[in-house]
């Protein structure tokens, strides 16, 4: 049954008959023999790319293939975060086009996704923090993106409760892009899923694809779990699984899996506003609207394919979180837990053609693919139709490595657990 | 919490150690072609599974070591000297 649209009125009548007439969200469908399209990976990656295809290109006869039930990944592990506040333009130009498409996803999904732009600070904490931020700030400006740089005095006003005058990391001030924010994880997967199902797309939930077929180059087909499906073209996105699926088709790539773990408090009374970063570590942190603090820090450092994080990494991003706010001490934490990252060799994603005539790549999203959702998407889905990148995906290309145009925003060189 | 049998120290938590990748990726010839350099620095295998890796004991001994650890559930099969060989289990 379609579930049709949701309304405030919808609510109402659907309340009065107690909640048994909604139906459900998307069809259920067995896999069809072959589809124009398979995206492997039902991720909000993958869904959006789905969603964007039918909405965007026309092309509604696709396939989501997900090995277990969809948003359970990383799309439902997330600490949420939305932004678009990177230094390089081939980055900051996507994650804008990105964040705008977020302003608009509710009404383009008829979904509430929760978004909600309560503003990202990027706290800095020496004098060259400030200058290397104040740059970032400008890129950004220049690109049309909003960035403030607050005094601390500013900071202040906005966030009180930060230890300001720590006596090894003080607070000199901060970058704001106030359209920054967060949105609910879930719900995105699913406004994506109901979407691009409203479109005719089919959505296989436990259907794996343990191969990937191909003829003198050219990809014919997955073997899933569910039996052999055939495609024209075949899209990857399953992030920590990246160079498992990619391998499939013979491709080593710049990839490597590690763990990064996020936590939930108890829930308190409002304590920030927005969302805040620390800049003498990696910590980051903000509310939800139940209380709890969402927050994390950096990866556990070395490769695996765990989905839990280890006792050290914890220890270290909270000592982080007090050095910041010291009343987090009495704090105590809910939950714990970690999903697995596709950390590339700079930083930054692959949406991308691969050497494999049909086959294209979405990959490589590290821990900022969150925000990319919509954007990776519609750019993922204009690259498949149109067997070319947007302009706004053309640097985001395998062969940058070999080229060496890589596009390191943390100058870390070739070390994915340093990203 | 994974514990790595250091051959010089004994065993330590993983905090005194830095990880450092691979170890099965061997730097090529001064001489090779870019296509083998690109490998070297750029693509890895990314094993589900049995992974050979390079830690350092940097606040122990400070020497390389040799790790054979599982990346699926973080079992330590066996650590080695940096020069000394570790085989894949089959
Ligand atoms: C702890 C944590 C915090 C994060 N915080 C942020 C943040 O604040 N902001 C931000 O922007 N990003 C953040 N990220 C990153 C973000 O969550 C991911 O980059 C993004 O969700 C990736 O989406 P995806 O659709 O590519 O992957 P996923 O949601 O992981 O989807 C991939 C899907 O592919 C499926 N799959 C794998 N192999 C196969 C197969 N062989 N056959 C079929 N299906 C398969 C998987 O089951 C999975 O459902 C965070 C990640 C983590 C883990
Ligand atoms: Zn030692």
């Amino acid at each position: 049954m379609a579930s049709g649209r949701y309304s405030a009125f919808r609510l109402l009548a659907e309340g009065l008959g107690g909640h048994r007439g909604w139906g459900r969200a998307w069809r259920d469908p067995a896999p069809k023999p072959a589809y124009d399209v398979v995206i492997i990976g039902g991720g909000g990656h993958g869904l959006a790319s789905a969603y964007y295809l039918a909405k965007e290109h026309g092309i509604a006869n696709v396939a989501v293939l997900e090995r277990g039930a969809i948003g359970l990944g990383n799309t439902g592990r997330n600490t949420t975060i939305v932004r678009s506040n990177y230094l390089y333009p081939q980055n900051n130009r996507f994650y804008e086009k990105s964040l705008q498409l977020w302003e608009g996803l509710e009404q383009d999904l008829n979904f509430n996704v929760m978004m909600s732009q309560r503003g990202v600070l990027n706290l800095f904490h020496s004098d060259s923090q400030r200058d290397q931020y104040a740059r970032r700030g400008n890129s950004m400006r220049l690109n049309g993106i909003d960035a403030e740089l607050l005094d601390r005095e500013q900071v202040r006003r906005l966030v009180p409760i930060l230890d300001f005058d720590n006596a090894r990391f003080p607070i000199y001030g901060g970058l704001l892009q106030k359209r920054g924010g967060t949105a609910r994880h879930d719900a995105v997967a699913w406004g994506f899923a109901r979407g691009a199902d409203k479109y005719g797309v089919d959505i296989i939930q436990n259907c794996e694809v343990t191969s990937i077929r191909m003829t003198r180059g050219w990809v014919v087909g997955v073997e899933t779990t569910r039996g052999y499906i055939a495609a024209k073209k075949i899209g990857i996105a399953v992030a920590g699984h990246t160079s498992h699926v990619a391998s499939m088709a013979g491709l080593r790539l710049p990839v490597e899996s590690h763990i990064l773990q996020a936590f939930v408090s108890e829930g308190l009374k409002p304590l920030i506003d927005g969302v805040v970063t620390f800049g003498a570590g990696h910590f980051y942190m903000s509310q939800s609207d139940k209380g709890g603090l969402v927050f994390g820090g950096g990866l556990d450092g070395y490769n695996s394919y765990a989905r839990r994080g280890n006792l050290p990494t914890v220890e270290h991003v909270w000592t982080e979180g007090v050095a910041l706010i010291p009343a987090l001490s009495r704090v105590r934490v809910l939950r714990q837990w970690a999903g697995v990252m596709d950390m590339t060799f700079d930083g930054s994603p692959l949406i991308c053609k691969t050497p494999v005539e049909g086959l294209y790549l979405n990959g490589g999203w590290c821990y900022g693919g969150f925000k990319a959702t919509p954007g990776s998407g519609w750019c993922f889905a204009h690259t498949i139709a149109k067997d070319a990148p947007h302009e706004l995906n053309a640097a985001m290309t395998i062969e940058r490595f070999r080229q060496g145009r890589t596009i390191d925003e943390k100058g870390a060189g070739p070390f994915p657990w340093l990203h | 919490m994974h514990r790595i049998s250091c051959p010089f120290c004994g065993a330590r938590d993983e905090i005194e150690f830095h990880y450092r990748g691979d170890a099965t990726v061997l730097r090529p010839a001064p001489g090779a072609e870019a296509e083998v350099f690109y490998d070297y620095v750029y693509t890895r295998d990314n094993p589900m599974g049995w992974h050979i890796e390079w830690w350092h004991h940097v606040s122990g001994c400070r020497q390389w070591i040799k790790v054979l650890r599982n990346t699926a559930t973080h079992e330590i099969k066996a650590v080695s000297k940096a020069q000394d060989k570790i085989e894949k289990p089959r």
